[in-house]
């Protein structure tokens, strides 16, 4: 599904002391399929955004087109529950949301709320599961019992048992082990291209941005500061540490390179025994 | 998330209101309350509603805000006044609505009350607009300092105030955001029967105790890694101290209520 934003404002509490404009004349288009990354600092509208993405919000002005689905100021929209079936969030530290007493149930309070059929659920809540690496034998126990990252993992396939069309992801790796991180971006890049979902991720992280999106977003105070592929985007160092943003390390271990041997080395998404080798032929020049 | 109800927000303007010492404040404040119930005559009530409306120009807090935060006691005010209309059968009659008819004492009485009942939320909303939570149970510790001579437990009941205090913004924002993830989980708050809406609010309470819960567990923890031992021998980093501007403000108190006292009818 496309997703096309059109000079949108958010303004939180207006006309109170405490007045704040959270989004400002904020304009971009998403292509259904691609895997957008969304950074900024802390504060530069990220959440809010987040959440125009199936209606919590509806934009002070501007407008907000999600597939078939428009959101207007001071109209509700007509299929409000449609348009959150078909957009899956995974809101920051989602073990937060589970309240049933099995993980069974859990998982499968989603697609109960939609109307899924009963006789669908139950398949649908093993596959899910799976997916997110969740042993079956889990599924009778209470999600109060598990650890931590098996929580994050049992709210993860709630969402998914939904199986939205645009998945949003607020920083979903936050406060897991190096390894976890790894394999739950891993199985969200996987579903992405398996089942060609229109995906968006709120990252912190840099290194994530790079691996896994197409498209990048950069946000400051509201604001849409950058926007591109983010092998370009990170090309513009400068620009990013402007607003407290920095480049993955690759970047910046390729312009140490440059530095020191005096020769530009650009990074432009290659693997990494390319890049050795490329550096290995600059280091023979110098010889 | 609630921006209807201004009671209990603090609005950081600095104004010489702000800077008061809580005690006093909450002193005037306790002591307007009875004294208002004194009041009998046009003089006395005009005495304490300039008393409050300088107080809250004082507080350079806009207008606008106060009245909106207003907005649910003014029914309660409204209320008041139409009930007592009808009700009071007082004086002359006036006019005949409906064959109901409105005395002179009603109009009156009416009136008193809902203006008494206006002042009354307009002053002690000041307090908690121009006096952090944190201010304000210090100062309720120290007012409440005498009893800790009858082994009454101030300072806990303090302590006790002031982390409820701290929370409410944090659980109504942890209230938001599970409300949040549960409606994306397709809950639905505001619409169906009456039934399935009372069944939408345990996906919401589970969440809510059970983060209160490991909230409480970790302040705990904290408290204890810094050294908490309760409030024996403990120091204060802000000190409350009584100024020039706070006894000035409780000289111009003491004659507004005097003043209303000598002026009020006695027959």
């Amino acid at each position: 599904m496309d997703i096309t934003f059109e000079q949108v404002d958010y303004t939180y509490q207006a006309n109170s002391p405490f007045e704040h404009k959270a989004l400002k004349d904020l304009s971009f288009h998403l292509p259904g399929g691609s895997f957008t990354a969304i950074v900024g600092h802390t504060g530069s509208g990220k959440s809010t955004l987040l959440q125009h993405l199936n209606g919590l919000v509806r934009p002070t002005s501007g407008s907000v087109r999600i597939g078939g689905h428009t959101l207007e100021p001071n109209k509700k929209p007509k299929q409000a529950k449609e348009l959150r079936k078909q957009v899956g969030i995974v809101f920051q530290y989602p073990e937060h949301q589970l309240f049933e007493e099995t993980v069974e149930k859990d998982i499968a309070f989603g697609p109960r709320n939609f109307g899924v059929p009963e006789k669908e659920i139950h398949k649908r809540v093993e596959e899910s599961a799976e997916a997110v690496g969740l042993d079956l034998s889990l599924l009778s126990r209470s999600p109060f019992e598990l650890s931590g990252g098996q929580m994050r993992r049992v709210a993860i396939a709630g969402v998914l048992a939904v199986r939205p069309r645009v998945l949003v992801l607020d920083e979903p790796t936050a406060g897991l082990d190096p390894r976890g991180q790894r394999e739950i971006m891993d199985m969200f890049h996987r579903l992405h291209k398996e089942q060609e979902l229109t995906t968006i991720l709120v990252t912190h992280s840099m290194e994530d941005a790079l691996t896994y999106a197409d498209h990048m977003l950069v946000l400051d105070k509201g604001e849409k500061y950058m926007e591109g592929p983010p092998v370009e985007v990170f090309q513009q160092r400068q620009a990013l540490q402007k607003v407290q943003l920095d480049v993955p390390e690759i970047f910046q271990f390729l312009q140490k390179v440059s530095e020191r041997f005096g020769k530009t080395v650009v990074y432009e998404g290659e693997d990494i025994d390319r890049l050795a080798k490329q550096l290995a032929d600059l280091a023979g020049e110098r010889e | 998330m609630n921006n209807l109800l201004i009671i209990g927000q603090y609005v950081p303007t600095n104004s010489i209101v702000h800077r008061m010492d809580p005690r006093i404040k909450m002193l005037i404040i306790f002591f307007y309350v009875i004294f208002i119930f004194f009041a009998n005559n046009v003089f006395s009530y005009a005495l304490f509603t300039v008393f409050a409306i300088g107080g809250t120009l004082l507080t350079k807090v806009p207008w606008r805000f106060i009245a909106k935060g207003l907005t649910p006691v003014w029914f309660l005010i409204v209320f008041t006044f139409i009930l007592h209309l009808f009700v009071t059968k007082e004086g002359t009659v006036l006019v005949n609505i409906f064959g109901l008819p409105i005395y002179s004492g009603a109009l009156e009485q009416g009136a008193v009350i809902s203006l008494r009942f206006f002042l009354l939320i307009l002053l002690t909303s000041l307090l908690t607009l121009t006096t952090t939570p944190i201010e304000i149970t210090d100062g309720v510790e120290s007012l409440l300092g005498p009893l800790r001579r009858f082994k009454f437990p101030v300072h806990e009941l303090a302590l006790m105030m002031s982390i409820s205090l701290r929370f409410i913004p944090t659980l109504l924002q942890e209230t938001e955001k599970i409300s949040n993830a549960q409606a994306s989980r397709g809950v639905d708050f505001r619409t169906g029967p009456f039934r399935e809406r009372v069944r939408a609010v345990i996906p919401l309470l589970v969440p809510l105790f059970v983060s209160a819960f490991k909230r409480a567990e970790e302040l705990a923890m904290a408290m204890e890694a810094r050294g908490y031992r309760g409030g024996e021998g403990r120091t204060k980093l802000r000190e409350l101290r009584v100024m020039k501007r706070d006894v000035a403000a409780l000289i111009l108190f003491i004659v507004v209520v005097a003043a209303a006292l000598i002026t009020r009818d006695y027959s």
